[in-house]
């Protein structure tokens, strides 16, 4: 082991899925093929990739939503298997995308975030329970009277603050949040992502922020980690990785996102990635971009590169750079 | 005097009829698109900026009707159409295109049946020639090996591929007016990337009118030559694109501009807008911004402030305007 030590450390992380096709015939899908990063107490790592690249997967496999197909997870310097992650579930939790589909409909919001309190009996008497959960409410932004009603009756911005109150509850020391603010109108992704980083600023919690909105990703992140079909392409910090990717989709990635500024829009030069994302069933033999990268060579086809520090910090598999 | 304007909106008012009472979508809103323009209209879900176009393409849900106002096409006021004029008008006039590339077409018949369809009922063509249209059409959206294709299902193709065909079916009778409704809202960055360099450069070569509807203000950015913001129903500020997002002039769009992430070297707070949407159902009285509004005086609670011309370029509704000007006429007196 480093002789830092980390809060989390995923080591070649794998998740593979088995997927019919066919009458008898069954294909592996690679969800997630040997992740490897760190993430220190109280950092936020974002990770970044198009849909069906992983992110989620990777997210849900460290919490051992799924059963790891390989590869270890260590949480602040124990190793995480089935037969513990009870004890670990009280430190690391997760936030999710759909502030609909997330929240039981028929519980109400202090049946909700009380449940978890429930759980790890973290409460002396009914008073405390009461007490505890409408300290969680105002953590989050909302009124402690909310607390008897139900989810339905709330906005998408004040659900998300339920499903944030929820994870908080246990005080854990990290949380996944998966695609936390997508489902959100603008002005109220603001609101919610100011509200992470206020907690991240009082409580010390790490996160692992997954989205798929590079603004987003790099106004939380210290460092950024850029996943293609099951695999991390670039890791590194926000900075170097935004102002000057080297991996040929990162650039393609950064080229692409639309600009909230006129000005910027009329002098940038947009990188087109050619055709779609090859099927993770299907995966092509070598590196897995080099179907969609304009720098390809034989040796993209013969062997996929591994990550590799190319300045300190700053991780990047590819042949050609 | 230039060129009569393709399509004029004027005071344009949508409800829905529910059971809950009258959900007032679009509350009067006016604007006018010239011909080859790209008129952005921007704001939260919510905030009738579909519902606006819908009520152009007279597809609004059995509740919805249009209450008051003119929609002019060419001089033509659309909204006399009967339903056979109206169905001769939509796809061969104006198109639309949808957010959702997989629910928006059918899934039990093949692209070229649905292609094929769009081109056979708004043109004499004969058979070969619509095939053969067809066939022109799916490789100028730029879709691989469209013979193929034509006999595919929706399932079949990737979402980026399926709004390819959608343009294609919408393009397919050289409309004088695309509405694009959230077009890349669904796909991911580098897709979303490949369908806005497609239909930039379509836009170019058959210089039609669009009308792109978003919540994402890099995408209106990137593609718009004038922006509307809305804002419960109503028109908030209508400008070039420069103007919204270098002289924004309403509190809200303000709001909107400093709420979005920006890549930047050093880490700034995002400023959000505070509280939560108005309820269309009890519209307030005055300006519907105003409860969110730090700048609020008594009259935003009372009267809702009228469209006030900042300059050329640029309209806003926002009764901080006024004062302005007020104050700067005075300091001009005083001086």
């Amino acid at each position: 082991m480093s002789e830092q030590k980390h809060l989390v450390d995923v080591r070649n992380l794998k998740q593979y899925f088995t997927v019919k096709s066919g009458v008898l015939e069954k294909l592996q899908l690679k969800a997630v093929d040997g992740v490897s990063f760190t993430i220190d107490e109280g950092e936020t790592l974002g990770l970044v990739g198009e849909s069906g690249c992983g992110k989620t997967t990777v997210g849900r496999t460290i919490l051992h939503l799924y059963k790891p197909t390989g590869g270890e997870v260590w949480f602040d310097g124990k190793q995480v298997t089935d037969k513990n992650i009870g004890s670990f579930r009280k430190d690391m939790q997760i936030v999710f995308q759909d502030p609909y589909s997330s929240l039981n409909p028929r519980m109400t919001v202090s049946d909700i975030i009380g449940e978890p309190l429930d759980i790890h009996h973290l409460y002396a008497n009914k008073k405390e329970r009461a007490d505890r959960i409408a300290e969680l409410l105002n953590i989050v932004g909302l009124n402690s009277e909310h607390a008897n009603r139900y989810a339905h009756e709330f906005s998408g911005g004040q659900r998300q603050r339920i499903g944030i109150a929820r994870a908080l509850a246990v005080k854990p020391r990290f949380i996944v949040c998966d695609e936390p603010v997508s489902a959100l109108d603008v002005s109220i992704q603001a609101q919610i992502i100011n509200t992470f980083e206020e907690l991240q600023e009082k409580l010390g919690i790490a996160y692992l922020f997954i989205a798929h909105d590079l603004l987003v990703v790099q106004h939380m992140s210290r460092r950024i980690a850029v996943m293609y079909l099951g695999k991390i392409v670039e890791i590194g910090p926000s900075a170097d990785i935004i102002g000057k990717p080297i991996h040929p989709y990162t650039e393609s990635l950064i080229s692409a996102i639309p600009m909230p500024d006129p000005e910027a829009a009329r002098h940038k030069h947009r990188i087109i990635l050619e055709g779609d994302v090859p099927s993770p069933l299907r995966m092509p033999k070598g590196c897995p971009f080099r179907t969609r990268c304009r720098y390809a060579t034989k040796a993209c086809e013969e062997s996929c590169p591994e990550l590799r520090e190319v300045e300190p910090g700053r991780f990047v598999a590819c042949h050609n750079r | 005097m230039s060129e009569m304007p393709i399509l004029q909106v004027k005071n344009l008012h949508t409800s829905f009829f529910t059971d809950a009472g009258e959900v007032r979508a679009v509350n009067g809103i006016s604007y006018n698109l010239d011909r080859g323009k790209v008129l952005g209209i921007v704001g939260e879900s919510g905030s009738g900026k579909s519902v606006s176009a819908y009520s152009v393409m007279q597809i609004l849900t059995d509740t919805g009707r249009v209450t008051e106002g003119e929609i002019l096409f060419n001089g033509d006021n659309i909204l006399k159409y009967d339903d056979k004029q109206m169905a001769a008008f939509r796809g061969s006039k104006i198109s639309i295109i949808f957010q959702d590339p997989m629910t928006s077409l059918n899934p039990v018949f093949t692209i070229g049946n649905q292609l094929r369809e769009a081109i056979r009922i708004h043109t004499d063509r004969n058979k070969e020639e619509i095939q053969a249209r067809a066939l022109e059409m799916l490789q100028l959206v730029g879709v691989n090996e469209p013979e193929k294709r034509l006999k595919q299902y929706p399932h079949e193709l990737s979402g980026g591929m399926r709004q390819r065909v959608m343009i294609a079916m919408a393009l397919a009778c050289e409309p004088d007016i695309l509405i694009a409704d959230e077009p890349t809202t669904a796909l991911d960055v580098t897709i979303q990337a490949q369908i806005l360099e497609l239909m930039q450069d379509l836009q170019k070569k058959m210089g039609m009118a669009i009308i792109m509807i978003t919540h994402d203000l890099g995408v209106i950015a990137d593609m718009c030559d004038e922006i509307i913001v809305m804002y419960a129903g109503k028109v908030c500020e209508r400008g070039t694109a420069d103007e919204i997002f270098y002289n924004p002039r309403h509190e809200y769009t303000k709001g909107l501009i400093r709420s979005i992430p920006r890549l930047s070297e050093k880490h700034e707070k995002l400023v959000p807008i505070a509280g939560t949407p108005v309820d269309l159902l009890n519209l307030p009285k005055g300006c519907a911004f105003a409860s969110r509004c730090d700048r609020a005086m008594k009259i935003c609670l009372r009267e809702h402030p009228e469209e006030i011309r900042v300059n050329e370029n640029h309209i806003a509704a926002c009764w901080a305007n006024v004062l302005q000007m007020y104050e700067e006429e005075q300091g001009g007196t005083n001086a």
